[in-house]
């Protein structure tokens, strides 16, 4: 009898292995294309904590699902269960097991939050060069030929301006562009500021977002890795048109890149439309709509390359 | 430790016409439906702001309210929904539960109890009134982060925006109040014989809440009052352009909402201990541990608030140490819920209404768990951070597992408040509805964040369609559900049958007295003798009542 009962937890546990197992594989069709280096990261993570999930997940309900269909009280059965108190072992072992879990997943995250190397707030300047240069694992950076590929200095440096409710983003010889255009698997640093209030540098097929601080210019890496064009959104809530603040992202081969920046250069800088501010002027035709005023949107950018795309 | 007053603390009657509820009464029952039934306006309030959002969201474009009405909506629900709902709701169950619990007349301090009520109505009509403003309601959103907080468009000093933070701050005194008044009455009026681990769980998690309530609200009231001052009176403690720190605020403003999130749960991880081992038939598993986790999760919760701010001004390192504080917080979170299992394991189960709200409660609570850990990893919450993945792990905690809990409470602890029985049957619609309506609303969010949609738009890119609209289908659903439930409640306290003492055949200090119980408790103070639970043990709880 107890040997037949620890077999069939043994298979029990098996099932539920293989479940997660295959959930956790499923997690990678969740997400948005892998457009960034940092993407092939994250989501390695998240399916990893999805299995982790997943075997939890069901193991617990399962057991209450079990008791649910199997350990109802008869009709008129009014005794009670058995007068179990608790039992120091497994609440040892289910301390001691989460205990072990977590620590196993902030290891995980930590390494995988160094490989990125994103930068981020108050690492400017003198911090660059250690951030790219030497992902703190050095045995992970090896096994990981993404981090290999990142040059020491990166390639690219695009600033990014974000104000209520538009992005601006400048290249060198002060070219302006109202579309972040990026050449491929070459390793970005964007300096990012905002005019007015906070705002949310994300590009969900990147994986990555940045708050965007007033008067804090804040650096930014990271590698593309797929050519296309992708979306840039407002993550930090910025006020009235903020579900309005967005930006095509267009991920270029290197020559092509070069070819765009040329011919954006030449061109002379012209307004690019701006959707907060064409529907701020224009009147509102909702069900539901008032008079409560609202931050008027700023000027439509002057840029030298705006696309087609931006007329919505 | 003790409390033997013999002469009568009330000079009132037992509340004989709904009339008592609209008086200065000082009588905690009385203060406890008081709470519950302000907050249950405030939910069906929060819940129709919900549904004319879930209707804008239900297409991608952005057709049925202006952009600034959608702001101002989700600013109110979520202001409403915590500070008029999920806090009011559970300070009256704690109000009329705690003294019952742990043998006592009344709170300690009753008339502070009720002046802290009191407040509640005042902050709800400062809000709600807010949209009769020239400018409108606050459209900052429920975390009003400088400068957007601090823009004010209508140029008034009487904005949307101050009225909003005088409200908040409002709520701030009167928890701080309740909170004074809950841990005097903890600490110094349990019955005799109630030591620590006689104490019933409920009471500790009320009092670990509470705890949190005395570190915490201070931080988010200043900060309120600072932001306010900034508003109005030409200060620059947050805005940038006068050369202010807006982080600063974050800082303010998390230190104490991530530890509320623990002051809204652990009053529920008491609800699910005290219901389970009730229609289990069996004894809490590893009461005294259970009892514990809930004070080292208060004392966790003060070293964790960074992490709503992984992607914001926030240096490297303060991610990596956030992020393993706030890992630790699954350590005591699951030995409550693997006690929870233990304890139905192996026990009779009977699966009344309280029942089923309060396993969907905790099968709901595992999976916002799950979801918590992923987003507690740094790398991974750069992703998700601010999106639907977000909004869809709060909500399995705030509705799935709080507002699960706080029903699976209402309906237990009923025919103790009103003497009444309510109707299975309508309970158990109202049951089948919420969860199919949690389900469908919240689950989709998770997809949803993980493709990149971001939380507080009005608008959406076209391929979040599909997500959407379940979600907001859901969202009618679980209004609709709400139907039986007002109808249940209602109609049983109006005509539902008498009920006995103790229903549920429970044990506990509040089983032992009449339903609903007379004004002073207890004739006779109880002396207690045993632990709590002591379900298939048929040892008294008291030597002298029951």
């Amino acid at each position: 009898m107890k040997l037949w009962n620890i077999l069939l937890l043994i298979a029990v546990a098996l099932g539920l292995t293989a479940v997660s197992l295959w959930m956790g594989q499923q997690a990678y069709s969740w997400f948005p294309p892998q457009a960034s280096a940092e993407s092939k990261l994250i989501d390695g993570l998240f399916s990893f904590l999805t299995v982790l999930g997943t075997f939890i997940f069901l193991g617990v309900t399962g057991t209450l699902l079990y008791s649910v269909l199997f350990q109802q009280a008869a009709k008129y059965d009014m005794s009670d269960g058995p007068p179990i108190e608790g039992n120091i072992t497994l609440e040892v072992v289910w301390t001691v097991i989460p205990i072990l879990l977590v620590v196993w997943i902030a290891t995980y995250s930590y390494n995988v939050y160094q490989q990125m190397a994103i930068t981020g707030p108050m690492e400017m300047s003198h911090m660059h060069s250690m951030a790219s240069a030497a992902p703190l694992d050095a045995e992970d950076a090896m096994t990981n030929p993404i981090v290999l590929e990142t040059s020491p200095e990166p390639a690219e440096k695009i600033e990014v301006f974000a104000k209520q409710w538009s992005w601006v983003f400048r290249y060198p010889e002060n070219i302006t562009s109202s579309e972040l255009h990026l050449p491929n698997n070459r390793r970005i640093r964007l300096l990012m500021q905002s005019a007015d209030v906070i705002h949310g540098f994300y590009i969900p097929a990147f994986r990555l977002k940045q708050d965007i601080i007033p008067q804090q210019p804040i650096n930014f890496e990271f590698t593309p890795i797929r050519l296309g064009t992708y979306r840039l959104t407002d993550s930090q809530y910025s006020g009235t048109y903020f579900a309005t603040m967005s930006a095509n992202v267009v991920v270029q081969d290197p020559e092509d890149y070069q070819k765009w920046l040329v011919d954006a250069a030449s061109r002379k800088p012209t307004v690019a439309s701006n959707q907060a501010a064409a529907e701020y002027f224009r009147e509102s035709k909702k069900p539901i709509k008032t008079s409560w005023p609202t931050v008027v949107p700023v000027e439509a950018p002057l840029v030298n390359y705006h696309s087609e795309q931006d007329k919505r | 430790m003790t409390n033997i007053v013999i002469e009568p603390i009330h000079h009132e009657h037992p509340p004989t016409t709904w009339r008592t509820y609209f008086t200065f009464s000082t009588d905690h029952k009385v203060i406890g439906i008081q709470y519950l039934v302000t907050a249950f306006v405030f939910l069906m309030l929060g819940g129709i702001f919900a549904m004319i959002m879930r209707g804008e969201l239900i297409t991608p474009e952005s057709d049925l309210v202006d952009r600034n009405v959608y702001n101002a909506l989700f600013t109110m629900h979520g202001t409403i929904m915590l500070f008029g709902w999920t806090f009011p709701a559970l300070a009256g169950l704690a109000n009329y539960l705690v003294p019952l619990m742990i043998g006592a007349r009344d709170m300690a301090f009753p008339r502070l109890n009720a002046a802290a009520f009191w407040m509640v109505p005042v902050v709800g009509i400062l809000l709600m009134g807010s949209f009769l403003l020239p400018g409108g309601p606050a459209q900052a959103g429920w975390w009003s982060y400088p400068p957007v907080s601090l823009q004010n468009p209508s140029h008034e000093l009487i904005s949307g925006q101050s009225v909003w933070l005088v409200a908040v701050a409002i709520s701030g005194v009167s928890s701080i109040m309740g909170a004074v008044n809950f841990v005097t009455t903890i600490i110094r009026m349990r019955a005799p014989g109630m030591t620590p681990f006689k104490t019933p769980v409920f009471v500790w998690a009320v009092f670990s809440a509470q705890i949190i309530q005395l570190f915490g609200l201070p931080a988010l009231t200043a900060g309120a009052v600072m932001l306010l001052l900034d508003l109005t009176a030409g200060t620059a403690f947050f805005d940038p352009a006068k050369g202010g720190n807006p982080i600063f605020y974050q800082h303010f403003f998390w230190f104490y909402s991530h530890p509320a999130v623990y002051v809204i749960a652990l009053p529920v991880f008491g609800i699910f201990s005290e219901l389970l081992p009730v229609y289990a038939r069996k004894p809490l598993f590893g009461y005294r541990i259970v009892a514990v986790s809930s004070l080292m999760i208060s004392a966790l919760s003060a070293l964790v608030w960074v992490h709503h701010m992984f992607a914001s001004g926030t240096p490297g390192w303060m991610r990596m140490f956030f992020m393993a504080t706030t890992m630790c917080v699954a350590v005591p979170t699951g030995i409550k819920v693997f006690a929870w299992v233990a304890t139905v394991w192996g026990g009779k189960l009977r699966l009344d209404t309280p029942m089923l709200f309060a396993l969907s409660g905790v099968v709901m609570f595992v999976f916002a768990g799950i979801t918590g850990i992923m987003l507690g990893a740094v790398p991974i919450d750069i992703h998700v951070n601010n999106t639907y993945f977000v909004v869809g792990h709060f909500h399995y905690i705030l509705y799935g597992t709080v507002t699960m809990g706080i029903y699976a409470a209402i309906y237990h602890w009923f025919p103790k408040m009103t003497g009444r029985m309510y109707s299975e049957g309508l309970g158990k619609l109202h049951f089948v509805l919420a969860f199919i309506g949690t389900n469908l609303n919240f689950l989709p969010m998770h997809p949803l964040g993980l493709q990149g949609m971001l939380r507080r738009v009005s608008s959406y890119a076209p391929e979040y369609a599909f997500w959407n609209v379940i979600a907001s289908l859901g969202g009618f659903l679980l209004g609709m559900s709400t139907l039986p439930f007002i109808l249940n409640i209602v109609g049983s306290w109006v005509q539902g049958n008498k009920a006995p003492a103790n229903p549920w055949r429970a044990i506990g200090l509040e089983w032992l007295v009449s339903s609903p119980p007379p004004v002073e408790n207890f004739d006779e103070i109880p002396i207690v003798i045993s632990e709590p639970y002591g379900y298939g043990k048929s040892e008294p709880l008291t030597s002298n009542l029951g």
